[in-house]
């Protein structure tokens, strides 16, 4: 059989040693009535070339279209070489680091990662990962409130992405958090409305996203002050790409900066795995969820790298651990180290700068068809923005035709049906931008 | 892996105006450029920080890094409740295929038919080998999966206006991870005690269960490795009182083929596909941890969800308006369940009972070899596909309480000399010296009786030559790092050597 090595020779030898006729003499204890009693009820063993012919053929039933969206989800390009380090047996194939002599190779990316993201994000701490964006950002309302001791409340900006507020509803409903969401005032978060909740004086943390669902980058001067002369703490949800050219969560004063760093060259792969990201002010060190690797020497005196403040975990603390959370993402650490060492300082500023170029070429040319109107004029963005569609088919008519036709016409905008948030990369071409304008003009 | 300790950081082999990327000169002309963003919003902290290498540097770097690491393919890695079996190649090569990863998830379902059908095949596959109704795909590791089958408890409760159940019964052996998710959850741990022989203690059950008992977390076989055989009397019991059964998936495998938590009363559970569906643990994830539950129970389940509609022939993502929430923005950690499903394909219904039955004899096979050597407290039934020892035996060294006492910490890092992974240690917490043996169904018997035989040596070595223990191990990449001095001088990030 596939994968097992044992001979009918090896078996019986086996069973000899272990002093049992018959390999069911092992399950001897099992309560016959719980043994089935048929094969289940899958199919038959399949040979690769059977395995390869079926998945191939649901591969196939896919049609792949040029995205001009994001939500998200960031098309923008893989270099080479990362999938073919990140494949390495010796990487994938491990388990959580917990043996450090033989795990360097695991505890030395993360550290890279760490410290990377750290520097991206402005902050001191970057854990080993979280899960996913979505579950980063309500891992870091759970250590708000937390850090805060009392406080059971906190503020998220209905200018992140819906999906991440859901979930982030889900885990507050379940932990007995109160989330109140703050509205938006022409795409933007409600300044005043933040302002008039925070008087209340029974408020944990705050959580905005930046930029926001609408691609518009939001001003945040003042929010940390106001924030923390409140007793409470600030968290910034980022796309991690843009954050080489905007201002990061450290410069703004956050003490949280959560988000996804799938935008970091991880492929699309129909929303998973992407890699969350949670990074701290020092302070908060012993409040964060999840692994964090550590430099230390060992017995040579040599630098070497271990799993640290296991304190904070479920292993080590159970109940009263600050997460749940065990394996995350792991190799996307990796993977992300890798991109950001091939682009560098440069590299990502001409990614975003190319993806602001495209993003803004396609908006213009948008709105000179006549057909799209901007939903929130003159805001600032980076390589997403949100548009009005004026013309008599309606939203999800033009978006069916361009699918298609080949493209993921944006998405639509939660609570505006009749707008669309759009968004380009480096990966997008004047001449897909030509063919998706003529379509839509059809 | 070898032995020489490859030890430069990415940032120390920067040099600045180096470049390991190369994009096409911008096709978009002057007009916009990412300056003309407004000042205020504009980064201006360096980056200057991040490395800077030409793409041979990092090939290099990388490539030189995972040398001083140790994979399944490298060698045994019999990690106790981890299930390191081989992960195989054509599961990575599918899940590579460019129509899969290059799906945007706002795709709509007319256009992603092939990835919503494996899905629904998987989550089908799932459901018959759990002996459950219907699975949900989207939970990203096992913890997730714990937190949201006990959403799903808690969802399933409130939904029958039934709101002082918050007490969740969970096994003092069970994972850390139960406790922590339960604690996630909002729920109260009460601890259940076990019996001398490392099963439920039932008694003990019997005086906790009341009608603010939300349910019961158990994972069968239990962390010792060992079939609790009371429990259909358990979900009875359980199940009287009003709660639910919640069954951790992480020890699925001896099951496979065999016997199914739907058929011992389970209402809910979850399975870790990194463990025993064979997708690469990857250092730490990403994982999946598919979460199943009985009929009845399926309207409970996270959106979204996929649907197959008769009517039109097509795979629907659909929201359930009673479903618990969403737990994750789409459908997963997609590209490891087209490696799952590959698995399963490649086992099929023959293969899911040969690997579940093949990793029992192995588990078995090396507990009788070595429990002569190795403090075996539960020896009357066989193990499932792990066991634990308590340390060495009194004559070898173990027991003791003087200076000739050798810990299972000192036999995992003497076995990382020997080219084999340690197993797990000091898990689960009933033992003081645990060692938790997993040798899973791909182990070739040549490698069991290698194990074994160093096994045996260490054995000897910790009677005859124990400093060989105490400063093991010899032959890694480095030694013994300094626990305490990582908490105390903590340093999570690099920071270069300041010019003198």
């Amino acid at each position: 059989m596939k994968y097992i090595p044992h001979t009918t020779e090896d078996i019986r030898q086996m069973l000899a040693v272990i002093g049992v006729d018959k390999v069911e003499d092992l399950y001897a204890e099992v309560p016959e009535e719980l043994k089935l009693k048929q094969p289940l009820g899958i199919p038959s063993a399949q040979s690769e070339i059977e395995v390869r012919r079926i998945v191939g053929e649901m591969a196939a039933q896919n049609k792949v279209l040029v995205p001009f969206a994001g939500a998200g989800s960031y098309d923008h390009y893989t270099p080479s070489l990362i999938p073919y380090i990140t494949s390495r047996s010796e990487f994938s194939t491990s388990y959580t680091p917990y043996q450090a002599e033989i795990s360097q190779g695991t505890l030395a990316y993360i550290f890279e990662y760490q410290t990377m993201m750290a520097r991206l994000t402005g902050m001191d701490i970057s854990n080993a990962s979280m899960y996913d964006g979505a579950t980063a950002t309500a891992e870091a309302m759970l250590m708000m409130v937390a850090a805060s001791k009392r406080r059971k409340k906190v503020l998220v900006s209905s200018t992140l992405l819906p999906e991440v507020r859901q979930v982030v509803q889900t885990y507050a409903h379940y932990h007995g958090v109160e989330v109140h969401v703050i509205g938006h005032q022409d795409g933007v978060t409600d300044r005043a409305e933040i302002t008039a909740a925070l008087s209340g004086g029974d408020v944990a943390g705050v959580i905005v996203a930046q930029p926001n669902r609408f691609g518009i980058v939001e001003d945040l001067t003042g929010l940390a002050d106001e924030v923390h002369a409140a007793g409470a703490l600030l968290a910034v949800n980022a796309v991690a790409s843009t954050l080489a050219v905007l201002r990061s969560p450290g410069e703004w004063g956050a003490d949280i900066a959560c988000g996804d760093a799938q935008s970091l060259g991880l492929p699309l792969n129909f929303g998973g795995p992407y890699i969350g990201y949670m990074c701290v002010k020092k302070a908060l060190v012993r409040k964060m969820p999840g692994r964090l690797v550590g430099e230390t020497t060992d017995a040579d005196g040599r630098r070497c790298f271990v799993l640290t403040m296991q304190a904070r975990e479920q292993h080590i603390r159970r109940e009263k651990a600050t997460s749940n959370i065990c394996t995350a993402q792991g190799i996307m650490c990796l993977w992300v180290a890798i991109y950001l060492s091939l682009m560098g300082p440069e590299g990502l500023k001409e990614v975003n700068d190319q993806s602001y170029a495209a993003a803004h070429s396609l908006h213009d040319a948008l709105v000179n068809t006549g057909l799209f109107a901007e939903a929130f004029p003159g805001k600032p963005f980076v390589n997403e923005f949100t548009l009005r569609f004026l013309g008599e088919e309606g939203v999800p008519a033009l978006r069916q035709r361009m699918a298609k036709a080949g493209f993921l016409a944006g998405v639509v905008t939660e609570g505006e049906p009749d707008c669309i948030t759009f968004a380009a990369t480096e990966r997008r071409t004047p001449d897909e931008v030509q063919r998706f304008l003529r379509l839509i003009q059809q | 892996m070898n032995s020489t300790h490859y030890s430069p950081l990415i940032f120390e082999l920067s040099r600045p105006g180096r470049k390991g990327y190369s994009l096409p000169a911008s096709p978009w002309g002057d007009a916009f450029s990412v300056d003309g963003l407004p000042q205020t919003l504009k980064r201006t902290a360096p980056l200057s920080l991040l490395p800077e290498a030409d793409e041979l540097t990092v090939a290099r770097h990388y490539t030189n890094m995972s040398n001083n690491n140790f994979g399944v393919d490298t060698g045994f890695y019999p990690l106790g409740s981890c299930t390191m079996k081989y992960n195989p190649k054509i599961n990575e090569e599918l899940a590579a295929l460019p129509a899969f990863t290059e799906l945007h998830p706002a795709q709509d379902d007319d256009c992603s038919q092939g990835s919503l059908r494996l899905y629904d095949e998987l989550q089908k596959a799932l459901s018959e080998i759990g002996g459950m109704s219907r699975f949900t795909l989207n939970p990203y590791a096992g913890a997730h999966g714990e937190l949201t089958g006990l959403m799903l408890i808690r969802a399933y409760h409130l939904d029958r206006g039934d709101t002082k159940r918050t007490k969740i019964l969970i096994p003092d052996t069970a994972h850390g991870t139960n406790p922590a998710s339960a604690a996630v959850c909002g729920l109260q741990v009460v601890e259940v005690k076990s019996t001398p022989q490392g099963t439920v203690d039932l008694d003990s059950l019997s005086e906790l269960l009341g009608d603010d008992v939300a349910g019961m977390m158990m994972t069968n076989p239990n962390t010792l490795g060992l079939f609790e055989t009371q429990i259909p009397a358990i979900s009875k019991m359980v199940h009287a009182c009003g709660g639910l059964m919640y069954y951790d998936g992480a020890n699925l495998n001896p099951c496979l083929g065999v016997c199914r938590p739907g058929d011992m009363g389970f209402d809910v559970m979850h399975i870790n596909l990194h463990k025993t569906f064979s997708t690469p643990h990857g250092g730490g994830g990403p994982g999946a941890g598919p979460v199943g539950v009985r009929a009845g129970l399926e309207c409970y389940l996270p959106n979204p969800q996929v649907e197959f509609d008769a009517a039109t022939g097509l795979y629907r993502q659909v929201f359930n308006p009673k479903g618990l929430g969403q737990i994750t923005p789409h459908l997963g950690n997609f590209a490891i369940l087209i490696r799952a499903y590959a698995y399963i394909l490649s086992l099929g219904s023959e293969g899911m009972a040969e690997a579940g039955t093949m990793a029992v004899l192995n588990a078995n096979y090396i507990r009788e070899r070595l429990k002569d050597f190795y403090d075996l407290p539960i020896d009357d039934v066989p193990c499932k596909h792990e066991f634990v020892f308590d340390g060495l035996r009194e004559e070898y060294g173990g027991a003791h309480h003087d200076a000739s006492h050798i810990r299972t910490l000192e036999v995992a890092k003497r076995l990382l000399d020997f080219g084999f992974h340690a197993p797990t240690i000091y898990f689960p917490l009933l033992y003081h010296e645990a060692m938790m043996i997993e040798p899973t169904e791909t182990e070739s018997l040549e490698t069991l009786d290698r194990f074994i035989e160093v096994m045996k040596q260490i054995a000897k070595e910790a009677h005859d030559t124990p400093e060989l223990l105490h400063t093991a191990p010899h032959t890694t990449p480095v030694r013994l790092p300094d626990d305490v001095k990582a908490v105390k001088d903590a340093k999570f990030t690099y920071t270069p050597p300041q010019p003198q």
